[in-house]
Order: C-alpha cells, then structure tokens, then sequence
C-alpha cells in the first residue's frame, strides 16, 4: 500500500506528502521511476508554477505516457492538485496558449486583472488566501466537509470544465466562477492546496487515502 | 468577493527559540517554535511566517530541522525569511517544508535574485520583503523609503517604485514592514500600506506596530492589505489569534472563521 506523488521537477513536493503521511498509515513515497509510480495504490499529481513548465517537465520525464495511462486507470485513484488539476484540460490560455493531457473537456483561463471590490479596491491577482468551496455535486471526497467550507488557494488561473457532471465545486473570485474541483472515474483534481488547508484539507486527502472508487 | 482576509502570526526565531525584539533591543524569549506554531495553528491562524535572524552559519541546520518538525504537524501556510541569499538556500527550506520564502536585504543587492527565484521555483513562493520608512517631512508630499538592515541602512530607493519593480520581477506576494513603526504599538503606516497595496497587483501584508486589533482592522480597511502580520500581540497571551480574526469580522472584514 503506497501512495505516489509524481515528482516530476515542478514544485514543493514535500508539503503534500508529509500531509499524506499524517492522515494515513500508506506509505508516502516522491518519486519519478515508472515502476515505482505503476506499483502505487493511489497517485498524487501535484503542480506549481507556469503550465508550459510543467507540460514541458512531464514530456522531458518521459511520464506523460504514464500520466495519460493512470488517468484511464479505473482501479488506481489519482488526486490532481493546483497546476495538476489544470493540466487535466485540454487547453489552457497561459504561457501563450499551452496544450494540456485533454482528460476532461474544458479550459484554463485567466482571473481578470481589472476586477474590484464593493469599495472599489482592486482585487490581487493571484487569487491567494482562504476562500469558499461550493460543493457543486457529492463526491465521496466531500464525506464530512460542509459545503462552503474555506480552503486555501494560490493561483492566477482558473478552471472552466465544459461538462457540468464533472464539476465538483466551485469558488468565486470577483465575477468569476472557477470550478475548482473537477474529476470523472477515479480522478478527482482540485485548484487549492488541502495540505495547507488546515482541519478541512486533512479531512479531504484523508477521505483521498480511503477512496475506493 | 468571499476571500477571507488572513493574520499572520510572524515567530522571530534565533537559533531555534521564538524571540521578538522591541525595536530590535530588549529581547524577549516567547519559547519553542514547534509548540508556538502548534498553539497559533490551533487558534485558527491562517498562516505563520518565521524570520530567521540567527546570524551564525552553523545555526542555519536549526532552522531547517525546525523547519521540518513544524511542517510535520502545522498544515497551513509556512513563510520562512531572513538571511536567504541563494537559490540552494530556498530550495533547502522547501525541501525542509516551508511554503514560501521572504527575501529581503538580498533583493535590494541584487534584485535579479528575485527575478531567478520566482523563475526557479514560481512566483506563489517568492515573497519580497520591504522595510520602509517615511522620509519626508510634514507639509512635503508623503514619500517613503526602503531601508535595510534592521532599519539602520538606507537605499536611496522609493519605496512604492520598489515594490512595483519587485512584482515585475516576479515577487508573489509583499511583506511590508512600516519601519518607523516596528516594536511601537502604534499601528501600522497606513497611508503607506495603502499606496503600496494600491500600486501592485500582488497581495500586501502589513507589518510593523501592531499594538492593538484596531490596528488590524484599520490595516485591512485603510491601509488596504490583504493580510496581517504581528507578532508580540499574541506571543504573550495578549490576544488569541482567533479572538483577534472575530474582531476583524464584527468589523465587517470576511474571515475564516
């Protein structure tokens, strides 16, 4: 029984991980070897910083395939976070326009940099801090998390999946609605960080370590 | 709108103990900062920051292994500061556990730094710190300059021009410290905070003089930060953290409560 988080070179891998560890007895292994991350029970795929990069590291790795493979894997759950929920879409705006592994129908877009509050103050892009999560349907993954719960959030993109069934949840910015929980089959993939998410973002990877989808 | 404002409870910490100084003299011991992290993360902290000023080399394996026992029991965001002046430096820390690093005096000598390290490790990580002043004297128009070293050291550098550039260089986030207001209980600069909040696209944390959870509230409501930053407020059971964000809420301010 162990839970891999693809180490693919983007980003702070050992957050989520010593998370992991503290929510279940799986072992938590970080780690780039195919073999190790085909024999895992579960798979984390993480994300941080521009989209292009971390296409780009997944191809260089060589664990594209492997990605591509996982995702249509029914028995092995895989939990995408942050820039690892975006790439499961087929495109996103950043970086110029950036083909992502097109797993689920629908795109990344950008939070408008001209957005303002009720007293006319602009709102910061990045979109970072504690925000609501609106539970769009149930998931197994929401078990023992209210709807509307905060969780916390770094990102200047966003979400927007074509097909409403797989949207999860929601969170407002300013005028936008980024769906910031997506996920079909035995993926579920979130925008915000639920190992830095205190009690609730536990409660979500603990729930994560116990999925059978 | 429904993202929460944020207080940050910031742990100066010298070779592994919590310590705060009073503008920089009288330094007092606040304790363990395992046991600290844990108690401010019980209060519903919404993330801790650390400034590091241990100032011997052989200290630094302190902070990370400290650095690493937090990380493994606090799961909310951890910012680490002080003396960081290398991309070997924050890729220690990350690996340690920390979440984003406050680069401050090395900005100011070689702001390409910045620039490399939020290429490197992506801008949500890179925070820049700012030590200001206000330089100008009454009946002038206000203006503000950056300082280093404890506030001993001036730039020469605008301060709302320094934070402007640090955002083009890729900084994701402002810490910044009202200098002539630091360990004074007097409140943050406002009109300071708010022309830098104003000015960048980036969120702001003020720092420096809170003495009072007024001063919260008018940090958030005039100064126009995004978070919160104090430290000897909580360090001594003055306040709960969670007492001061009810405060900030009955105020109007939306807080994860």
């Amino acid at each position: 029984m162990t839970i891999a988080v693809i180490d693919y070179g983007m980003g702070n891998l050992h957050s989520v991980a010593k998370a992991l560890e503290h929510v279940g007895d799986e072992r938590v292994t970080i780690t780039r070897d195919a073999r190790a991350i085909k024999g895992a029970t579960r798979v984390v795929l993480p994300g941080q910083g521009a989209i292009r990069d971390c296409m780009g590291e997944l191809e260089r790795t060589q664990l594209k395939g492997l990605v591509n493979e996982l995702l249509t894997d029914a028995d092995k759950p895989l939990l995408g976070i942050c820039v690892g929920q975006q790439m499961l879409m087929s495109h996103s705006e950043e970086n110029g326009g950036v083909h992502c592994l097109d797993y689920l129908p629908g795109k990344v877009k950008r939070f408008d940099d001209t957005m303002t509050d009720n007293e006319g103050h602009r709102l910061k892009v990045p979109h970072m801090g504690w925000n609501r999560v609106d539970q769009h349907h149930m998931h197994p993954l929401w078990e023992g998390i209210a709807t509307g719960e905060r969780f916390y959030f770094v990102h200047s993109y966003f979400v927007s999946a074509e097909n409403d069934a797989h949207v999860f949840g929601t969170t407002r910015y300013g005028h936008h609605q980024a769906h910031i929980a997506t996920g079909r089959d035995a993926v579920f993939a979130v925008q915000f960080h639920p190992e830095k998410s205190a009690g609730v973002g536990l409660k979500l990877l603990e729930n994560f370590v116990h999925w059978a989808p | 709108m429904s993202l929460a404002k944020r207080i940050i409870p910031c742990l100066d910490v010298d070779r592994g103990r919590v310590v705060k100084g009073i503008n920089f003299v009288g330094i007092r011991d606040a304790g363990d900062p395992v046991e600290v992290a844990k108690r401010y993360n019980q209060q519903n902290a919404d993330e801790i920051t650390f400034l590091d000023i241990t100032a011997s080399h052989e200290g630094r394996g302190t902070t990370l292994d400290m650095v690493s026992r937090i990380a493994s029991e606090v799961f909310i965001p951890l910012t680490v500061g002080g003396g960081i002046r290398t991309c070997e430096d924050i890729r220690a820390l990350l690996n340690a556990g920390a979440d984003k690093v406050s680069i401050n005096t090395t900005a100011v000598t070689h702001p390409e730094f910045v620039r490399e390290a939020a290429e490197r490790f992506g801008s949500q990580c890179i925070v820049v710190a700012i030590d200001a002043k206000q330089v100008s004297t009454e009946g002038e128009p206000l203006k503000w300059e950056v300082f280093t070293h404890g506030g001993r050291k001036e730039t020469g550098l605008d301060a709302v021009e320094w934070a402007r550039k640090m955002v083009e260089y890729g900084a994701g986030e402002i810490l910044l410290t009202s200098m002539d207001r630091d360990g004074t209980r007097q409140g943050f600069n406002l009109p300071m905070t708010r022309a830098i909040s104003d000015a960048v696209s980036v969120p702001v944390i003020a720092s420096g003089g809170v003495g009072s959870l007024d001063d919260l509230v008018a940090g958030v409501k005039e100064g126009g930060a995004d978070a919160v930053l104090a430290a000897s407020i909580f360090h001594f059971g003055e306040h709960t953290v969670e007492d001061a964000k009810r405060y900030m809420a009955d105020h109007g301010i939306e807080m994860r409560l």
